[in-house]
């Protein structure tokens, strides 16, 4: 974390703090409210993982204002992201799409929970009563001195 | 001289470290008890020279040396001592310093134990902990000297990063490496065990208060940083999905993971070949979070090209470990004696369950850290993955985990009855499905799936306190018999109870997080602007002047329903030697709940822009954790782990006070 904090500085945006700006808000509350839903998914490309609406790196206000302008000339959501997918390549979606190669990614901890809970199962399913093993020379002889007793042997529980 | 006293130390500590690492191994082998004892002195020592070395850089800092070339770039004579003293962990070469000095303090630490382990397991153990420290001071002395000179030396440092000026970067790192290296002892431990062919409920009781204390700094260590970067980065976020802070996080789950399969392991003797390839894999996330943080492969995925060396020794200082301790595992788990059997319902089930979720939410985490990553060097393409991926793969793992949680610590070991235990915890779910209507109710139109997430959390809470209340009382006996018995149970169940309380805690908080209220303005000094129940007036802003930043602070008046509650001071920082600007965040708390005030731009006309958060019940999300790393410190005193601690009289079974 302090070293992400040390790349955000170094590629200045640790700067301001302020994010959106008030000037940027839109007047209607439902259309700026769908618009600040976009652009929390939105990263800004000069910054380290940081969505548009945090960043305050002048590409990020941008972008912003793009947004906003793309949803009051009418645009739906999925066009907007559509927009800047086509313009930024899907580098700029922080939730990368459900489809192709990206697939291995979206299903991968699914995967991993299907593979790991046969591989429960199946060791539960073996798991069998084991014949007690003999003991050893020496352990015989350990446990010899042990019952030949000077309390010492005694188990704390 | 000093800097070079230090510089020899570290030479001295890798040559003593090479004894450390051939002696005693070839002493295990031949069996030789001589042989075997070279590890302790020989990791004392090896201590006492990172521990000198590292005392010569700090003085370097101290005194500003700048004729050393890491003082000159992350230091400077105005600034504050504690951050002198902080800054020199606050550098690559100083931080990987601090690594290897906690990495020998274990050792050494390892080393003093004498009574508590066998001479046997002793001498494999440090002798697999002395080939980590070696790998790693060849790694120091070789591409990261903290100690190299500059000639001619200029007359002032260059200044520490802004961000970094601040007393998280005391605390915030040390706990975090004393997290990750702790699990170096549990890794040497393993590869002891396997190379030794040989692990019982012993090797579980010797390692377990070794993982408990490496998880319990763990936990305060990522808290901490998540504290940190919600204060200092000033939006009011506390945990992003950053790579970096991935990297810490993937060997904390590996080890709650581990943390609960040693106790299955110690109790029942079952679980052990898992256990021991957890073991393996804990350190190894922490030696890739260590890779991802120190070679910035991840964080920018050119970055990598800036210090190829470095990543490359690093990379392979990776591979060496994580490939040869697996190639063991490979070689010799299936040699391991699979041990106790039990039902599928009962505590072992629920905690195999409990390893399931969590490996599997670690998975996720890796998945998503670095497939990017992956999928650039294979096909090209570059795809982010941000916080949404993780809220849709990472929470829905987490639900079902701590759903689990109360009946699993309820559940009785080897065969358990679920519809008893349901039984046990009816009261806890009635009250925990009461609270959640009766959030819904009192916020109706608000959030919806939080007042689950917040029932889910008083389930937690009461699920842990209802555990030592139906294991001290029981029907028809009295306070004073129920407070006796609750004294009486062991430190163990007491720390395991808190644990859990405090991941309830941190739910709740997480949970309230829906109702935080957030308002931007433009504020000319006598505005006000309001979240949530508070307002605050922009009262002044003036210019302010220190040793080596100026300020331009902006004083708010915080009230509630006409009621002044005082001020709140958020500024614009400029450090004078960098010339960075940083904004500092006010913040009032209330109880758990804070306001959170972050200044903007500052207009021409005189007004600024403010961003105002009212967060309610935030400090939960912190207090959980910290009540976390309680219950596993509580957990470590218990009689049975204290290591070494003389034998007691017999029929003496009370135990001393324990808890709070």
């Amino acid at each position: 974390m302090r070293t992400a904090l040390a790349l955000i500085l170094a590629l200045g945006l640790g700067g301001s703090a302020l994010a959106v700006q008030p000037d940027e808000v839109l007047k209607d509350p439902a259309l700026e409210q769908r618009a600040r839903g976009i652009s929390s998914g939105l990263r800004c490309l000069v910054c380290q993982n940081q969505s548009i609406d945090d960043s305050d790196a002048p590409l990020a206000k941008d972008l912003r204002v793009l947004v906003r302008e793309r949803l009051t000339a009418g645009d739906s959501d999925s066009q907007v992201r559509d927009f800047l997918v086509q313009r930024y390549g899907e580098f700029v979606l922080l939730k990368p799409s459900f489809s192709g190669h990206n697939l291995l990614l979206w299903l991968g901890p699914f995967a991993v929970l299907v593979v790991g809970g046969i591989g429960v199962f199946v060791s539960m399913r073996r798991r069998k009563v084991q014949p007690a093993v003999p003991l050893d020379a020496t352990e015989q002889s350990a446990l010899e001195e042990l019952l030949r007793g000077k309390g010492q042997g005694r188990k704390e529980v | 001289m000093l800097v070079e006293a230090g510089h020899y130390a570290l030479a001295l500590a890798l040559g003593l470290s090479l004894i450390q690492f051939g002696v005693p191994l070839w002493g295990a082998r031949v069996n030789d008890p001589v042989l075997m004892n070279v590890a302790p002195p020989a990791a004392i020592a090896v201590f006492i020279c990172v521990l000198a070395s590292f005392l010569a850089l700090t003085a370097a800092y101290v005194t500003s040396d700048f004729s050393v070339l890491n003082v000159v770039e992350n230091s400077h004579s105005t600034k504050p001592m504690i951050y002198k003293i902080s800054g020199v962990w606050g550098n690559h070469e100083g931080s990987m310093l601090l690594w290897i000095l906690i990495l020998t303090l274990f050792g050494a630490v390892v080393a003093g134990a004498r009574r508590s382990v066998p001479l046997r397991l002793r001498a494999n153990t440090l002798g697999v902990q002395a080939a980590v420290t070696v790998a790693f001071l060849l790694f120091i002395l070789t591409t990261s000297n903290p100690f190299t000179r500059v000639v001619p030396a200029p007359l002032e440092g260059q200044d520490l990063n802004p961000l970094l000026q601040d007393l998280g970067l005391a605390i915030h790192p040390p706990l975090l490496y004393i997290g990750y290296v702790g699990f170096s002892i549990t890794f040497a431990f393993a590869c002891a065990a396997l190379i030794d062919g040989r692990i019982d409920a012993v090797w579980a009781r010797i390692v377990r208060p070794w993982t408990l204390g490496a998880w319990a700094f763990l936990t305060l260590g990522i808290a901490m940083g998540s504290y940190w970067a919600y204060y200092e980065l000033g939006w009011g976020g506390w945990w992003f999905w950053d790579p970096v802070e991935n990297a810490s996080l993937m060997p904390w789950l590996a080890g709650t993971a581990l943390v609960h399969s040693t106790v299955v392991m110690e109790k029942r003797d079952a679980l052990k070949v898992w256990t021991i390839l957890l073991a393996i894999l804990t350190f190894s996330l922490s030696l890739l979070g260590t890779f991802l943080v120190r070679s910035g492969v991840l964080t920018s995925v050119h970055s990598f090209a800036v210090d190829p060396e470095r990543g490359i020794v690093i990379l392979a200082i990776l591979m060496i470990f994580i490939g040869g301790s697996l190639a063991l595992f490979a070689w010799r788990a299936p040699m391991l004696q699979q041990g106790g059997i039990f039902a599928p319902v009962s505590r072992e089930g629920v905690l195999v369950l409990n390893n399931l979720f969590l490996a599997t939410a670690c998975a996720t985490v890796f998945i998503g850290t670095l497939y990017p990553l992956a999928l650039e060097s294979v096909t090209g393409e570059k795809i982010s993955v941000g916080a949404p991926f993780f809220n849709f793969t990472f929470v829905p793992l987490m639900l079902p985990l701590l759903l689990l949680l109360p009946f699993g610590q309820t559940l009785a070991w080897k065969r358990g009855n679920f519809l008893g235990t349901a039984q046990r915890l009816y009261a806890v779910i009635g009250i925990a499905i009461l609270v959640t209507l009766a959030v819904y109710a009192f916020t109706l139109g608000g959030p919806v799936l939080a007042p689950l997430a917040i029932g889910l959390g008083m389930f937690l809470v009461l699920g842990s306190l209802n555990e030592i209340l139906t294991r001290s009382w029981a029907k028809g006996s009295n306070l004073s018999a129920a407070l006796r018995r609750a004294r009486g149970l062991p430190r163990s169940a007491w720390g395991t109870s808190l644990a859990h309380a405090g991941v309830g805690l941190t739910v709740i908080g997480i949970a309230a997080t829906a109702w935080n209220a957030e308002e931007l303005g433009i504020l000319k000094v006598g505005d006000t602007l309001s979240a949530g129940p508070y307002q605050v007036k922009l009262e002044r802003v003036v210019p302010r002047a220190e040793a080596n930043y100026r300020d331009e602070v902006a004083t708010l008046l915080v009230s509630s329903g006409g009621r002044e509650l005082g001020h709140v001071e958020t500024m614009k920082r400029i450090y004078v030697t960098r010339n960075m600007p940083t904004t500092e965040a006010g913040i009032m708390t209330f109880g758990l709940s804070q306001v959170y005030a972050s200044i903007g731009e500052i207009q021409a006309d005189g007004s600024v822009g403010l961003h105002l958060f009212y967060k309610p019940f935030v400090l939960l999300i912190w207090l959980g954790a910290v009540v976390m790393a309680a219950g596993g410190a509580l957990s470590l005193s218990d009689r049975r782990l204290r290591v070494g601690a003389p034998v007691r009289a017999k029929g003496l079974q009370a135990m001393p006070a324990p808890a709070e």
